[in-house]
């Protein structure tokens, strides 16, 4: 057990520093880059060629398929001294840290060699189409019709939460291939070209006022053959790959509020006095502090299990949970804190640029998104604690078969 | 980085669950939780037999010479099995201060008597109420001093005692519980299983330990190494009480199905499983900071402390609550673990101490 870098991990993390000295700007504060708005998307996409010119993009992919054939242990040294920097990638976490393992799973070698490395350089932008309005934590519930055309398949239907499908050129799409069988057997996933008519995005506005996701709409959109991932009816085994790969994706980079929380304590004074001296705020630093450590130290711990050849199981929901969760409070206690005052959403006048205050309206999404609090603790319990199922009532059926209820 | 145990501390760590297994059945926790005996004499000799006592003493002194590494995995095993002996007062408190501020002569007297079981030593640290706090006086080489409660002074041979020098100053002392001078009376706590003493001193002879004054600095280093050590039996006494809720709803039925399977219960688990994962994480880390003596040290054991001690809370109260009425029977175990959850968040100091310890650790890098 230790911490110290390999001589090549040292090696590589000193490139890694270089690098980004003389490409990125460095952070001054640590408020959230907004995602919104074409500019952020053009430089977003700009970084991103650069870093992959540079072979600092995928750095876990294969080289053939437009990565550095490096290790998860690169990757979280990147990470490290990455958070250092403005960088803006928010935008391709989604098709590189879910569709990318999917299609590298399920596509044909001509497939992978065609559009990993594009996707890798950012050059093409992915989403993932699973949610839809009438199955969220049920996703197998799912709705979106596959019909067999030739060597083409239709798709009609409605996706909803798309992050950011008004940017991409492609997503996975999980689709019903087979209404006349049991849910989870009659799905099939497929890639599919947004580029195209018969596919209509429409942005949702959130409570906060962002707008991050999307709903998007498919009428008799065109999937060629050649794109299905896996068999057909084997759409589900693929979506879980997916859906894995995007916790681990967004484990490490869950965002928990604590830095924020630790500045505003170390530089707030209020009522003549620093907050620091607080009993109730020095208590809250102290708790949220161990669970912060532990979000780390338990990372550290995932990627050495990963780095000796294992697989990010269910353990990955743990980060997910835990920040979103940690988030969302300490934001409105850092408002508590700050009197009347801490209504006020104004970054000249609230502290740390107002990011509490759009902390307290984003975070709820971020409790949701991704698998909400309730599936990540059914995920822990069932899958990774061997807790038994609950009794289901479409269990045995035909997808047709299953009651619905009069709301979608 | 790597961040796991080696194969040989898991093989270690393997051996020692089994040998737990069979010689500390709950049944023969039990025995101590119902009889005025202070701790499991027999568990104790077995254990000085295996070489627990002597692992972190160097071969020179009669020791195995084996890393802080192999101690907490030994740690997570008797936190797991709830082990009725005086280990953690002996080997993590004692033995660690002499190993690191005893003169030459003091390390050869009490080390090899140490690793071969033939002493038991403690702490005795706090005075009552409140954060620890030393006021007691050492003149002329005689201490006079109330201290409670001192985790098994009741069995220990010797203590490494606090007490304010001449100068006002605290440091460490060594101090023979067989000394005339010497009140001991056992105490109540919430965890029989683990025994509290007082120790009155009346002008007892004692001999310094480690420099003179610098009893504040010591102790700070002493409590963070053991606040690693402990939090390794706290993880692991969480772990079983999970194992054990996990068992009992799996097989209770009501409804027409297995308890485990609603929600309800299900959430519990998990939330459960992630103040433990946490703890755990945390745990390693100091364990990590404590082997390597890293200048984080003090931080990492201050927030594997923090969060171990709040993951057993949560989890033997729950492992209550999800047992139901037999959960707050005697007969059933879950008491055995809220007990002991108990016991080690008070041993070496609560919440609000090493909360401020993490406080001033955080604020002080500003």
């Amino acid at each position: 057990m230790d911490f110290q870098d390999t001589e090549e991990l040292a090696a590589f993390r000193s490139e890694v520093k270089t690098w980004l000295a003389a490409n990125a700007t460095r952070r001054t504060d640590k408020r959230h880059i907004g995602m919104e708005g074409e500019t952020p998307f053009r430089e977003a996409k700009e970084w991103y060629r650069k870093k992959a010119e540079a072979g600092f993009a995928c750095l876990t992919w294969p080289k053939e398929y437009g990565g550095a054939g490096l290790t998860p242990v690169h990757e979280v040294v990147w990470q490290q001294e990455v958070e250092n920097y403005l960088t803006r990638d928010a935008q391709f976490v989604i098709g590189i840290g879910n569709c990318g393992p999917a299609i590298m799973h399920f596509a044909s070698e001509e497939a992978r060699r065609e559009l990993l490395p594009r996707m890798a350089s950012a050059e093409d932008v992915w989403c993932q189409l699973f949610s839809e309005p009438s199955a969220g934590s049920d996703v197998a519930g799912l709705r979106t019709r596959a019909e067999r055309d030739g060597d083409n398949w239709k798709i009609n239907g409605q996706k909803i939460w798309t992050s950011g499908a008004q940017y991409s050129d492609y997503g996975v799409i999980l689709t019903r291939s087979d209404p006349t069988v049991s849910k989870y057997r009659g799905l099939t996933l497929f890639m599919i070209d947004m580029r195209q008519s018969g596919v209509q995005v429409r942005p949702i506005k959130q409570m906060d006022g962002g707008q991050h996701f999307n709903e998007v709409f498919f009428q008799d959109a065109i999937v060629p053959d050649a794109y299905r991932l896996g068999e057909i009816g084997g759409g589900w085994t693929g979506a879980l790959t997916v859906l894995m790969s995007e916790r681990l994706a967004i484990s490490g980079i869950q965002p928990t509020g604590f830095p924020q929380f630790l500045d505003l304590v170390k530089s707030l004074e209020l009522n003549g006095r620093p907050i620091a001296d607080d009993p109730l705020v020095r208590d809250r630093l102290a708790t949220w502090y161990s669970q912060y450590a532990g979000l780390q130290a338990s990372y550290k711990r995932m990627i050495t299990a990963v780095a000796k050849g294992g697989i990010a199981g269910a353990e990955a929901s743990l980060g997910k949970l835990v920040g979103a969760v940690m988030n969302q409070e300490i934001a409105n206690f850092c408002c508590q804190l700050l009197g009347p005052a801490g209504i006020i959403q104004d970054p000249a006048l609230s502290p740390e640029r107002a990011h509490f205050q759009d902390s307290v309206l984003f975070s709820p999404g971020v409790r949701l998104a991704g698998g909400t609090d309730e599936v990540m603790r059914n995920i822990l319990a069932e899958q990774v604690l061997g807790l038994p199922q609950e009794p289901r009532a479409d269990k045995g059926i035909a997808f047709e078969d299953i009651p619905t209820g009069p709301v979608d | 980085m790597n961040f796991e145990f080696s194969e040989e501390q898991l093989f270690i760590r393997d051996q020692a669950r089994n040998f737990l297994g069979q010689e500390c059945t709950p049944a023969k926790v039990r025995r101590i939780l119902d009889s005025p005996e202070p701790f499991d004499r027999d568990l104790w000799q077995k254990i000085v037999e295996l070489g627990w006592t002597a692992m972190t003493i160097p071969e020179s002194y009669g020791g195995l010479g084996l890393g802080y590494l192999e101690l907490c995995v030994i740690a997570e095993e008797l936190g797991r099995a709830l082990a009725p002996v005086p280990f953690s007062s002996s080997a993590y408190l004692a033995t660690e201060a002499i190993k690191s501020w005893g003169t030459e002569a003091q390390k050869q007297h009490y080390l090899p008597k140490l690793a071969a079981g033939e002493l038991i030593g403690t702490l005795a640290l706090a005075e009552g109420l409140g954060a620890p706090a030393v006021e007691s006086q050492c003149l002329e080489g005689n201490l006079t001093a109330q201290k409670f409660p001192v985790p098994d002074g009741d069995i220990a041979d010797f203590a490494v005692v606090a007490a304010r020098n001449a100068n006002g100053a605290t440091s460490l002392y060594l101090a023979e519980l067989a000394d005339a001078g010497v009140k001991r009376e056992t105490l109540n706590s919430m965890d029989p299983t683990r025994s509290q003493a007082r120790l009155d001193f009346d002008d007892v002879p004692v001999k310094p330990l480690g420099d003179q004054g610098a009893g504040d600095a010591e102790l700070s280093e002493l409590l963070d190494r053991a606040a690693v050590l402990l939090a390794f039996e706290q993880i692991g006494g969480c772990q079983a009480a999970m194992d054990m809720g996990i068992a009992y709803t799996k097989a209770r039925y009501a409804f027409g199905r297995p308890i485990a399977s609603f929600q309800a219960i299900k959430h519990k688990f998990a939330d459960m499983y992630v103040a433990l994962e946490l703890a755990r994480a945390n745990a390693y880390y100091g364990a990590c900071a404590l082997a390597s003596d890293a200048p984080d040290l003090p931080l990492a054991a201050a927030t594997a402390r923090v969060s171990a001690t709040d993951a057993f809370f949560l989890i033997s109260k729950e492992n209550i609550q999800a047992h139901g009425g037999m959960g707050f029977t005697w007969e059933f175990d879950c008491h055995l673990y809220y007990r002991r959850a108990q016991l080690l968040s008070g041993v070496i100091g609560t919440q609000p101490q090493w909360k401020e310890h993490i406080v001033a650790r955080l604020l002080q890098a500003a």
